[in-house]
């Protein structure tokens, strides 16, 4: 198992935050909309810095969404800034009609994503999602892993043309991807090879994932990681190449086990090259109010959960 | 009527509650719920016709209450708590795993005193307009309150529940608005201000009334009391309330910083030095 390392744990959020910092500077078409979450967003350094490109919407999401797809119009990239819950499930046919099915090129940013949200429960922690979003035909769904995969794939989306849904979160992870490591959307990055298991995960569980690896080793078995960033494209190429050398597969998440990354991985496989998977995910269930660690033991999304899938996957295989 | 000085040791007992409840969990929301104590403590201990230890969902021949800005869900705890729907030490439990007080109030976890769940901003008047219209149709004479954010009330459904409830001549309904003038940004006429909220109430065909007073127990019984003389009349009623966020805790008072924080051991000693214990702390 390849070594991990990292110096500090950081907030995805912040990725976030300092990616916009970084497209305030360099690029003008950059604008920035919130509404009325601006601190939580860290979206503070670009309203100082650029307080003429950032527009402070008030709690109106569906409002947001809107003068987020009329600012397009005109030549503008906007970045519209809110919890996941109120950047998806809250403005759900504002996104499908004036974004999504007019092609309009808005960066839908979404932090506090998932369970790992906390204390706050769950009429915030959205589990659905990447579900949602993934369905809108042509959105591109992208959850990275850790401060500086999402720094980079902030930077990236403004040059990508079109409606991207990029979903954050809030805790403090380990922060190890290279700060140079340029972002590819809908290029998955090979974490570990190994030969017993493909463990796929995405967002906050990638860390999870390498754990898991480690825990895994230790028990001889070698498992290959994938942190697929971008659900929506889906790096099939990757993920067959894996399989093909693995024969099994656990995908790893912190949504709902319908509609996630699992079930895009599942519904590419079955039609290419039918596989056992195991879920680490949400299973049916809303979340509830607790601190971050004990919410994804409780709920099943610990690397511990990742081992057992895994050893449970192996016993499937023929 | 309780007895007004016995209300009040009781609100002072419930910021004490409020404060304890979100430092313990370092998380939750005091500034909404130190401004609503006084609103609270009049609507369930002098206004509203219920029974805290036979609460039905439905509710009939009950008042209800819906909780539109679910955040401010300490006040509304410890109040329910105190009047007897749940036992007072369960407030310890607030915002922890397994517990029912989650940090917005939730139907999930079966929570006596609450009917919806809340959270989400600007969905607590249409709920609350469907619940009027049930009483109507049960021939039900009780009547339904609620509360919501002034920056609640930049959300479009509001604006929605609003038009509605004028249209259809809701008349069995009053809204309170917790104008504090604050939200998460800073203050209200800096995010998006809201104009002149008693000419747009007005303007969709509703009565309002404005209390000055809303952390003065007797002001806001006696406006509550004045809404009621509305009830039936035709109309939706609206009390717009001011309120100081934060009231009772003086580093909390003046600013929107305590929206969301909660205070750490140093700041909670300093804040229950100025909040006396007045009934048994949890
Ligand atoms: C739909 C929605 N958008 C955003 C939020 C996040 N949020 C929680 S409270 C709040 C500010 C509310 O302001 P106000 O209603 O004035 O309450 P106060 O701060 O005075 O307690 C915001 C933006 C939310 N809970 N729901
Ligand atoms: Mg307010």
């Amino acid at each position: 198992m390849k070594k991990y390392t990292f110096t500090e744990k950081k907030d995805t959020r912040s990725g976030f935050g300092a990616g916009l910092s970084e497209l305030g500077k360099t690029n003008p078409n950059v604008v920035a909309l919130c509404a009325d979450l601006t601190g939580s967003l860290k979206m503070d350094a670009f309203q100082k810095d650029h307080p003429e490109r950032f527009f402070q919407i008030g709690i109106a999401e569906a409002n947001m969404m809107g003068i987020a797809a009329g600012l397009t119009i005109g030549g503008k990239i906007p970045f519209t800034g809110t919890f996941a819950n109120f950047s998806t499930g809250r403005v759900y046919d504002q996104i499908r009609q004036s974004i999504a099915y007019s092609g309009k090129n808005v960066k839908i940013c979404a932090s506090h994503a998932g369970l790992t949200l906390g204390e706050d429960g769950a009429t915030h922690q959205i589990l659905e999602d990447i579900g949602l979003m993934k369905m809108l035909p042509h959105m591109v769904v992208i959850n990275p892993c850790d401060y500086n995969q999402t720094k980079a794939a902030t930077i990236a989306i403004a040059e990508y043309d079109g409606p991207v849904y990029l979903r954050f979160g809030r805790p403090t992870i380990p922060n190890f991807t290279p700060a140079d490591q340029k972002f590819e959307i809908g290029k998955a990055v090979m974490l570990n090879e190994g030969t017993d298991v493909t463990i796929i995960a995405t967002g906050h569980l990638v860390w999870k994932a390498i754990e898991a690896g480690e825990a895994l080793a230790a028990k001889g078995i070698s498992a290959e990681i994938i942190n697929i960033h971008t659900i929506k494209p889906l790096d099939t190429d990757a993920i067959l190449k894996s399989i093909l050398k693995t024969k099994c597969v656990v995908t790893a998440e912190e949504h709902q086990m319908n509609g996630g990354l699992g079930d895009s991985v599942a519904q590419f496989l079955s039609r290419n090259h039918p596989t056992p998977q195991e879920f680490v995910a949400v299973n049916d269930s809303f979340g509830e109010s607790g601190t971050p660690d004990e919410l994804m033991k409780k709920y099943g999304l610990d690397s511990v959960d990742i081992v057992k899938a895994v050893e449970k996957v192996i016993s499937r295989k023929k | 009527m309780a007895n007004i000085e016995a209300l009040k040791k009781l609100s002072t007992q419930v910021r004490r509650d409020i404060v304890r409840m979100v430092h313990a969990v370092s998380s939750g929301h005091p500034g909404g719920s130190l401004g609503c104590v006084e609103y609270f403590v009049a609507l369930y201990k002098v206004i509203m016709k219920h029974d805290p230890k036979a609460f039905t969902m439905d509710g009939k021949n009950d008042d209800l209450f819906f909780l539109s800005n679910g955040h401010i869900s300490p006040v509304f705890y410890s109040v329910l708590a105190r009047c007897g729907y749940f036992p007072v030490e369960e407030l310890k439990t607030f915002r922890k795993l397994n517990s029912r007080l989650q940090g917005h109030p939730t139907t999930h976890e079966g929570l006596p005193g609450v009917r919806i769940a809340s959270g989400s901003l600007g969905q607590g008047m249409s709920v609350a307009i469907g619940a009027a219209l049930a009483k109507k149709l049960n021939k039900d004479n009780s009547i339904v309150y609620t509360l919501h954010g002034d920056g609640e009330l930049q959300e479009g459904q509001i604006w929605e529940a609003a038009m509605y409830a004028a249209a259809y001549k809701v008349d069995n309904m009053i809204c309170t608005v917790d104008y504090n003038g604050r939200q998460i940004d800073g203050d209200v006429d800096k995010v998006l201000p809201l104009g002149d909220l008693k000419a747009k109430f007005e303007a969709f065909g509703w009565t309002v009334i404005e209390n000055p007073k809303g952390n003065d127990l007797e002001s806001v019984i006696s406006y509550l009391e004045k809404a009621k003389t509305f009830v039936g009349k035709g109309k939706p009623i609206m009390i717009l309330m001011n309120t100081e966020m934060g009231m009772g805790i003086d580093y909390m008072m003046g600013t929107h910083k305590w929206h969301g924080s909660a205070p750490n051991d140093e700041q909670l000693a300093k804040a229950l030095l100025q909040i006396e214990e007045t009934e048994k702390d949890y």
